[in-house]
């Protein structure tokens, strides 16, 4: 699998790590009322969808930099690849 | 007063060479780094401050060999700058007085061993070792990747049979060891 670094081009799936759903961006906001059952979610729950998934890679073996891979699980087709942080801005994160 | 003696990564009074037909691997002792983070919201700050220390910024796996201070990419808004140890030994202390609040330095000269490895032999012993694209990059290409588990950058000088190898200082016996069985099987 090769995945397409936004940064450095295409690289081998080798030089990543995997960390899973990139749901982990949206924690959710500790002051809100449903802050127990929100962070519960956020911890233990996964979607494991067979399909379409945003995933986090890790490029460990080269610049270090968190990415958010769109990849099919069932194809191994990728069909985007962002910086993590841009991902995370465009929602409003570390603003 | 103690007389201490400072060694090299290897542990020598000076440098170790080895010396092969078609190769030579130099430990280099005398480099000056720190590294350079941009601070979120002063990006284009810390990047004309980078512009005015070596005439450019260092773009996605490149570096700029400029004179004295040199640098290379390391990661999204981060950078590796290097000098001679003899005159920049301060180089980090420097780098903060310039950069200000707009960036964070690391001193990094203890943390690295850096290794020259010339001849006409080096892409086939880079083959060997890493999975970079040796034969396809040129003057200024730094990537950083994986030589017998260890993190290590290499930068491509300006001589095409010479690469410049960044490796852990604390690993730098290991490192050492697998550029010589390298140098061994390819010179």
């Amino acid at each position: 699998m090769i995945i397409d670094h936004p940064l450095l081009g295409p690289r081998d799936a080798a030089e990543f790590t995997y960390l899973g759903d990139a749901k982990l961006i949206d924690r959710p906001d500790w002051q809100s009322e449903t802050a127990r059952q929100d962070f519960y979610e956020y911890a233990y729950l996964r979607e494991n969808p067979a399909g379409w998934h945003q995933e986090l890679w890790f490029h460990e073996a080269g610049d270090r930099s968190w990415l958010v891979v769109t990849r099919n699980t069932v194809t191994h087709e990728i069909s985007k690849v962002e910086l993590a942080r841009d991902v995370a801005r465009a929602r409003g994160r570390s603003k | 007063m103690h007389d201490l003696q400072p060694t090299t990564a290897l542990g020598g009074n000076a440098p170790q060479v080895d010396t092969f037909d078609h190769i030579t691997v130099a430990e280099n002792d005398g480099l000056a780094l720190a590294s350079v983070a941009a601070r979120m919201g002063h990006e284009n700050t810390c990047h004309a401050t980078l512009k005015e220390l070596l005439g450019a910024v260092p773009e996605p796996g490149k570096a700029v060999l400029h004179d004295p201070e040199a640098g290379f990419w390391m990661g999204p808004d981060q950078w590796m700058i290097g000098a001679p140890r003899k005159t920049h030994e301060l180089l980090a202390d420097d780098l903060k007085d310039r950069f200000g609040d707009t960036a964070s330095i690391t001193e990094q000269t203890g943390a690295w061993v850096c290794f020259d490895v010339i001849g006409p032999a080096m892409p086939d012993l880079c083959e060997r070792l890493c999975a970079v694209p040796i034969r396809r990059m040129t003057a200024g290409d730094a990537q950083r990747t994986m030589i017998h588990q260890l993190g290590c950058f290499l930068i491509k000088r300006n001589n095409p049979a010479h690469i410049r190898i960044l490796g852990p200082r604390a690993s730098a016996g290991s490192l050492h060891h697998a550029l010589i069985t390298a140098a061994h099987s390819v010179a």
